[in-house]
């Protein structure tokens, strides 16, 4: 089962259908990382989750895992029910039914142990814009338990290209210097799963594609699990392995972006986010 | 419970006084003019009374003054942590991270305890030299009356912060409404006895109100009502629970209901 993806209610299955789902699951397997990192070991596993806000569905029957090692996107339109699946994987909201397990872990249950190998980085998150650079980074640190903070925030800063910055008032960084800021924060605590919300949100092509550059290559060196959003098909194709649709809180299709690509008969990720929003179904897989 | 969280998540805040030094100037400045008000308001009343045979105002309103400054600057230290990660929308780093909530309370709570003894020490100085008032006067009450108002001032603080947690920004008024609310029936400036019986019966509810009495008997008859301190005590306690309670409510509720990720988006 290990590096399979499950998905509950894949395109034109019904959700019942195990086997048939499991035939669709080995085809539609993600191409693996290029290193090994034991990627045979799941580090997130997503089961059945759903989520009502009142009356309407935010999230239906959303289930995957994530390997160690694999870098998964979750890909959708505003309100495809992206942000609240990362919500519930990072305890900020509930589940109306399904489970969570991190690490073969309940969140939930184990809160802190879960958290001390987990960090998170978000364009619509900030830190303290009136602290310098250095102090935040040494402030999460000590949140982290980092052992020796100072070198590890130096090899951090360098790393991303922001040491010449760590003086400078947070609250002045541009959104490039910011969101490599985020990711030193996210990256302090030698995360064995990184969850990122749309990391490369404003920022102009060249920094972008440094990120991207530098999330691969941490990813390919730490062997981290990451599970990315992103509106940005750039993004996607070059730093995932695969990529779960999602559309109106229910998986659309999924696969590495080569397989959904060839699926949908499109040439790019853009084209085939296109098609997914604009005609929204299950049945546009095959179409 | 890890030292070296609640460690971190004070430093932050001391970050904060060593980056920018106005907010040591805010710190001191409402506690200096209220101090001024109504330590000249008081030398005006005794100037005012004659030959009269009344008690002195000066003790019993600059007491008042410290004590209250005790309170509210507790109350504050908490709310106010708690409202800055809101606003620098660094709270969703905080939920994320491996921060029990204890821990996050405690950390608010011990840098209330160190913003008190910077306005207490300018205060009694100031009290000292301004108005002839010695806050040593208390002799070892202080330390009951601090440490019990400490603890009612981080309640109401804790209380404050679920608020915001609930309502979101909308709600940040009551960081500085709460402690107000109470003033008037918690007889901070003038005895118990003189307020209608239904203020009364609610200012005892309130775990400060025992404290302000007790103040007002050292200084009428230098000893305090150590039954006043043992109610204050267990109304803390109580009052303690039902914070910790609400707060604990209102996190889980956001939770479930998805108001949490609300507040830490916005």
């Amino acid at each position: 089962m290990a590096g399979v993806i499950i998905v509950t209610g894949s395109p034109g299955k019904p959700a019942a259908d195990a086997d048939a789902d499991c035939l669709w699951n080995a085809i539609a397997r993600p191409r693996g990382p290029v290193t090994d990192h034991g990627m045979s070991e799941p580090v997130l596993v997503v089961d059945r989750l759903h989520r009502m806000f009142g009356e309407s569905v935010a999230l239906e029957n959303l289930s995957f895992s994530l390997s160690r090692g694999e870098v998964v996107g979750l890909l959708g339109a505003n309100g495809a029910g992206k942000t609240t699946a990362m919500s519930i994987i990072l305890g900020l909201t509930t589940a109306t039914s399904g489970s969570v397990s991190i690490f073969g872990m309940d969140p939930l249950k184990n809160r802190i142990a879960v958290l001390r190998r987990t960090n998170y980085a978000s364009a619509y998150t900030d830190l303290p814009g009136n602290l310098s650079v250095a102090q935040n980074l040494r402030v999460f640190a000590g949140i982290y338990g980092v052992k020796k903070p100072v070198p590890k925030i130096h090899e951090l800063l360098e790393m991303l290209e922001i040491a010449h910055l760590k003086d400078r008032t947070t609250g002045h960084l541009s959104a490039g210097e910011s969101t490599r800021l985020h990711l030193c924060k996210a990256l302090l605590n030698d995360p064995e799963l990184l969850l990122l919300d749309e990391p490369t949100a404003s920022l102009d092509p060249d920094i972008a594609d440094k990120v991207r550059k530098i999330l691969r290559r941490i990813q390919q060196e730490r062997g981290i699990a990451i599970l990315y959003t992103s509106h940005n098909m750039r993004d996607i194709e070059e730093v995932c392995d695969r990529v779960i649709f999602m559309h109106q809180g229910k998986v659309v299709t999924e696969g590495s972006p080569a397989q959904v690509i060839s699926r949908f008969n499109e040439t790019s990720m853009e084209d085939v986010f296109i098609r997914i929003v604009r005609d929204g179904d299950l049945e546009a897989v095959g179409k | 419970m890890s030292p070296g969280v609640i460690q971190a998540l004070v430093l932050r805040h001391l970050y904060l006084y060593r980056r920018n030094p106005i907010r040591l100037v805010e710190l001191l400045f409402w506690p200096i003019m209220e101090m001024m008000v109504w330590g000249n308001l008081s030398v005006w009343l005794d100037k005012s009374k004659g030959g009269a045979q009344i008690p002195t105002f000066i003790p019993y309103l600059i007491g008042g003054v410290i004590l209250w400054d005790v309170l509210f600057r507790a109350q504050q230290a908490v709310a106010i942590s708690f409202l800055e990660d809101v606003w620098t929308k660094n709270l969703v780093n905080i939920l994320v991270a491996p921060v029990r909530p204890l821990e996050y309370v405690i950390s608010g709570c011990i840098v209330g305890l160190l913003r008190i003894g910077v306005t207490v020490i300018v205060l009694s100085i100031l009290a000292a030299s301004a108005f002839h008032f010695n806050v040593l006067q208390f002799h070892w009450n202080l330390v009951p009356f601090f440490g019990l108002l400490m603890l009612f001032g981080w309640t109401l603080g804790l209380i404050s912060s679920a608020l915001i947690l609930r309502w979101g920004q909308g709600a940040e008024s009551l960081a500085w409404a709460v402690p107000f609310l109470i003033q008037p029936v918690a007889a901070v400036y003038y005895p118990i006895g003189d307020l209608p019986w239904w203020a009364q019966t609610l200012g005892w509810l309130l775990p400060c109100t025992p404290v302000f009495e007790g103040m007002r008997g050292v200084l009428s008859h230098g000893t305090a009502d150590l039954r006043l301190l043992g109610l204050s005590v267990v109304s803390n306690l109580v009052w303690m629970a039902f914070g910790a309670g609400i707060y604990l409510y209102v996190l889980n509720a956001g939770r479930r209901n998805g108001t949490l990720t609300r507040v830490t988006s916005h």
